[in-house]
C-alpha cells in the first residue's frame, strides 16, 4: 500500500485508514450507500487519485448532482457541492471559470450524467473545459427504486422496464468522444489499480476528461436482472474484462456483456478557461 | 514501521466483497460482518482494502510511536 | 464628473451590474434579454471578468451559481420561457444562501408567446415560480437610469442577504434608450466572508445577532459542503425536523424582518390624491402622463409605485388605502399585483383594473379613462 502523505492533516481520532482520514468526512459515515453498492469503491478510487498527484484538498473542488451517486460530495474533505438533478457538470463550468486553480471533479451517476445533464455533459466535452467527470456507471436509478437508465442495457429489467428494456443504451465514454472529448477511459469497480490510474491521468489531463466506471448496484439492478450478490457481480467485471486496446479490434457483437477497461482516448486540445484568459490579457494587464 | 489489518465492524456492512476476493481466504462474514478466520494468514496485501465499499477493512501502517 | 451617456435598458442593467462588481455572466439568447448577454459577453472581459454563452437556460443559471460558490458575483439574464426553466436552480440558491442576481425581461406568454412584445406576467411567477416556500426579493425598474441603478441594489442586496434577487424588468424598459448620467463612484457591498478559513469552521452557523452565515468562497481552506437538501450547519444532508424549522424560519425571516431595507416605494401626488394609479416597471410611464392630465382636468390623482415588488410594499399601500376614494391597478397581464392591491385594500377604496395580455403597451388615455370612471 502506498503511504498517504499526512503533512498538515489532523491526527486521527477514529479508526479509518489514513486516506480515509485524510479525503472524507468520517464524521458523515458510515455512507448511506446499500452493501455492496460500488459508489465507495469508486469515491477511494478518487481519493487515490488525488493522493498520487498531491493535491491540495484546499484547491480540490468536488461537485455533484442527484441520485445515490451524488451523495459522495458530502463525503469527501473538499470543497464539495451537492447540486441539482443532472445539473453538476454546469455548476462545475461556473466554478471553473470563475477560479481555474481549483482542480474540479464531477462525480456523477449515469442517469445524472447521461439522460437529465446529457446537455451539459456533451457540451463541456464541446468546450474542452479543466473537469474531470468520473461516471459511478451502474446501469440503474438507485435512489428511486430501480427504474431503467439511458445505460440500462437491452432487454434487461427495471421496475419501470417489467417486460425488459426496449431502449437502446448509451456507451457513455463514447458519448463522450463523439461530443469531442480530449479525455475518455473506462474503469470497473473491480479493477481498482487501473483504474485510480486512469482517474489520475484524467484529473492531469488538461482539459476536459471523462472516466465512465462500471460499478455495481446489487440491490435494485443485480435483484432485477438475477446478477446475484456484489460478489457476483464484481466475479463478473474480473471474468468479463476485456483492456481498452483489445477491445478496440473487436466487433460490437463481440463486445456485448464485456467490461472494458482502459484508455479510449487522449489528445490535445487548448483548454476553455485558458483561451479565456487570453481574451482578458487583451484588456486587463496582469489580471488573473 | 508496523503493519496490521484493521477492521471497523461499525461500518461494515456484510457485503462480503473483502472475503471473496481475499488471496488467501483468511476473511469472512458472520452475522452480516467480516472477520478473520481462524487458522488462515493474512499477507497484509491490502485487496480487502481497495474493494472495501465502506472503508471498514484496511492495512494500518502506525509507526511504532503510534503516530501515523 | 458624472458621465452623461445614451443607453439601452438592457445595456444600462450590465453597466450597473460592473458597476456593483459582476465579474461573471453565464446565459442563453433569448429575446428581448439577448443584449444583456451581448453587451456583458463585450464588456467583462475588458474589466477581467467573464462571460459564458451556456448551452441551456438551465446551465446558465446553474453555471451563474457555481460560479459564485466561487466567490464571483454572478448574474444571468433571460425571458419567460429561460424563467420557466430556471426555476429549480433558483430555489437552490435560495436554500443555499447563494447570493445571485437573475434578470427576467418580461415578454408576452404564456409558452412562447409574443418575443417582441412587452407584458408583466411573470410577476406571480418571481414570487412563487420555484417549488417550495422559499424567500425571494424581487425589484422592477421603469426607466433606464433606474435600471442602472436598481442593478446594483439587487447585487447589493444579494450579497447582503446571501439571497437571489430577480430583477423584473419588462420588454418596455429593456429596449428603451435614454440619456442617462453614469456616477463615477457607486456604494457596493460584498456578502460576508471569514477572515482565516479553515475546515474547523462550519460554514453555516450563523452568529446571534447576523442574518446569515458568513463563509468564505470555495478554495479558501475552509472545504465545506452545500447541499440542496436541508442540511446541519456543516453543510452536510439532515432529515431532523428541528434543524429543518430552523433554517427554514431564518431564510424566510432574513427578508420578512428586514422589510425596510429591502421594500422601497415611489409615491408621486398622492398628498392630496382621491385617485392612486397603481403601477410598475415599464407600465408607468403611461401612468405619469396620465395623472398629469387627470390634474390638469382637476382630478386629484397619484401614482403608487413599487420598485420593490416582493416583498409587496403593504405597509406603505396600507396608508395609502386610508386616504385615497379608489385605486387604478395598471399592470400588463390579467390582473397579478392586482389581488395584492385587493388584499390590502381591504375594501377600504374602491379598485379599478386596467391590464393588458394582447401585446400592445397600456396607454395614458386608457388609464386616464379607469381614473375618471365613476
Amino acid at each position: 500500500m502506498a503511504g498517504v502523505n499526512m503533512t498538515g492533516v489532523s491526527p486521527k481520532t477514529a479508526q479509518v485508514s489514513d486516506l480515509i482520514w485524510k479525503y472524507m468526512r468520517p464524521e458523515n459515515m458510515p455512507h448511506i450507500w446499500c452493501p455492496g453498492c460500488g459508489h465507495g469503491i469508486i469515491m477511494r478510487e478518487v481519493a487515490q487519485a488525488v493522493e498520487n498527484l498531491g493535491i491540495d484538498r484546499d484547491k480540490l473542488m468536488i461537485v455533484s448532482g442527484i441520485g445515490c451517486s451524488s451523495r459522495a460530495a458530502g463525503y469527501m474533505d473538499a470543497n464539495t457541492l451537492h447540486t441539482t438533478h443532472g445539473r453538476a457538470i454546469a455548476f462545475a463550468t461556473g466554478i471553473k471559470i470563475a477560479n481555474p486553480e481549483l482542480e474540479v471533479i464531477v462525480l456523477t451517476g449515469d442517469g445524472d450524467a447521461s439522460a437529465i445533464g446529457g446537455n451539459h455533459l456533451i457540451h463541456a466535452c464541446r468546450r474542452n473545459i479543466g473537469l474531470t467527470v468520473v461516471v459511478m456507471n451502474n446501469s440503474i436509478y438507485g435512489m428511486t427504486g430501480g427504474q431503467y437508465s439511458p445505460t440500462t442495457p437491452t432487454g434487461e429489467f427495471g421496475t419501470t422496464a417489467p417486460y425488459g428494456n426496449i431502449d437502446r443504451d448509451f456507451d457513455v465514454a463514447q458519448l463522450a468522444i463523439g461530443a469531442g472529448a480530449t479525455y475518455a477511459a473506462k474503469g470497473s469497480v473491480y479493477h481498482v489499480p487501473q483504474t485510480v490510474k486512469l482517474i489520475e491521468n484524467g484529473i492531469k489531463h488538461k482539459g476536459f476528461s471523462i472516466i465512465d466506471v462500471a460499478d455495481v448496484c446489487p440491490t435494485y439492478y443485480g435483484r432485477k436482472n438475477k446478477k446475484g450478490s456484489a460478489v457476483n457481480m464484481m466475479q463478473y467485471q474480473k471474468d468479463n474484462m476485456v483492456p481498452a486496446d483489445k477491445a478496440k479490434t473487436m466487433t460490437e457483437e463481440e463486445l456485448k456483456g464485456k467490461i472494458v477497461v482502459g484508455l479510449l482516448k487522449e489528445t490535445e486540445y487548448p483548454e476553455y478557461t485558458e483561451e479565456y484568459q487570453k481574451i482578458i490579457d487583451r484588456f486587463v494587464k496582469g489580471a488573473k | 514501521m508496523m503493519k496490521k489489518l484493521v477492521i471497523n465492524s461499525a461500518w461494515c456492512k456484510g457485503c462480503g466483497i473483502c472475503a471473496a476476493f481475499c488471496p488467501k481466504g483468511a476473511l469472512e462474514v458472520v452475522k452480516e460482518k467480516v472477520r478473520r478466520k481462524e487458522g488462515t494468514d493474512c499477507i497484509l496485501c491490502g485487496q480487502c482494502e481497495l474493494r472495501c465499499p465502506d472503508y471498514a477493512i484496511y492495512v494500518d501502517e502506525t509507526k511504532e510511536d503510534g503516530n501515523a | 464628473m458624472p458621465k452623461r451617456v445614451l443607453m439601452q435598458g438592457n445595456e444600462a442593467c450590465v453597466e450597473g451590474a460592473i458597476a456593483a462588481g459582476m465579474r461573471f455572466f453565464a446565459g442563453y439568447p433569448i429575446t428581448p434579454s439577448t443584449e444583456i448577454a451581448e453587451v456583458s459577453a463585450v464588456r467583462l472581459p475588458q474589466v477581467g471578468g467573464h462571460f459564458v454563452q451556456m448551452e441551456d437556460e438551465i446551465a446558465s443559471i446553474a453555471c451563474a451559481i457555481g460560479a459564485s460558490t466561487a466567490g464571483a458575483k454572478a448574474m444571468t439574464a433571460t425571458s419567460g420561457p429561460g424563467f420557466s426553466l430556471k426555476q429549480e436552480n433558483l430555489g437552490y440558491a435560495c436554500l443555499t444562501e447563494i447570493p445571485l442576481v437573475v434578470v427576467d425581461v418580461q415578454r408576452s406568454g404564456p409558452s412562447t408567446g409574443l418575443p417582441t412584445s412587452p407584458s408583466q406576467g411573470d410577476v406571480m411567477m418571481s414570487r412563487w415560480g420555484t417549488h417550495g416556500d422559499h424567500p425571494i426579493i424581487v425589484i422592477s425598474p421603469s426607466s433606464v437610469k433606474e435600471t442602472y441603478e436598481l442593478a446594483i441594489r439587487c447585487f447589493n442586496l444579494a450579497e447582503k442577504y446571501r439571497q437571489p434577487v430577480i430583477f423584473l424588468m419588462d420588454e418596455i424598459v429593456g429596449h428603451l434608450r435614454e440619456g442617462i448620467e453614469i456616477p463615477e463612484n457607486v456604494e457596493t457591498v460584498d456578502r460576508p466572508t471569514v477572515e482565516h478559513p479553515t475546515a474547523k469552521l462550519a460554514a453555516y452557523h450563523v452568529e446571534p445577532g447576523q442574518l446569515v452565515p458568513a463563509m468564505a468562497p470555495f478554495g479558501h481552506g475552509q472545504r465545506y459542503n452545500i447541499s440542496g437538501l436541508f442540511s446541519n450547519e456543516k453543510g452536510f444532508p439532515t432529515n431532523s425536523n428541528e434543524l429543518t424549522e430552523e433554517k427554514m424560519q431564518r431564510i424566510m425571516h432574513k427578508i420578512s424582518d428586514n422589510y425596510d431595507d429591502i421594500v422601497q416605494v415611489e409615491e408621486t401626488g398622492l398628498e392630496d390624491a382621491e385617485v392612486a394609479v397603481f403601477c410598475y416597471g415599464g407600465t408607468t410611464r403611461a401612468a405619469i402622463t396620465a395623472v398629469e392630465e387627470a390634474r390638469a382636468k382637476g382630478i386629484k390623482a397619484g401614482i403608487f409605485r413599487p420598485v420593490t415588488i416582493w416583498p409587496f410594499a403593504e405597509r406603505e399601500l396600507d396608508a395609502v388605502c386610508k386616504k385615497v376614494k379608489k385605486i387604478v391597478v395598471a399592470e400588463h397581464n390579467y390582473g397579478q399585483l392586482l389581488h395584492e392591491v385587493e388584499r390590502v385594500a381591504q375594501g377600504r377604496c374602491k379598485i379599478s383594473f386596467i391590464g393588458k395580455v394582447n401585446g400592445t403597451v397600456i396607454t395614458p388615455d386608457e388609464i386616464l379613462a379607469k381614473i375618471e370612471e365613476e
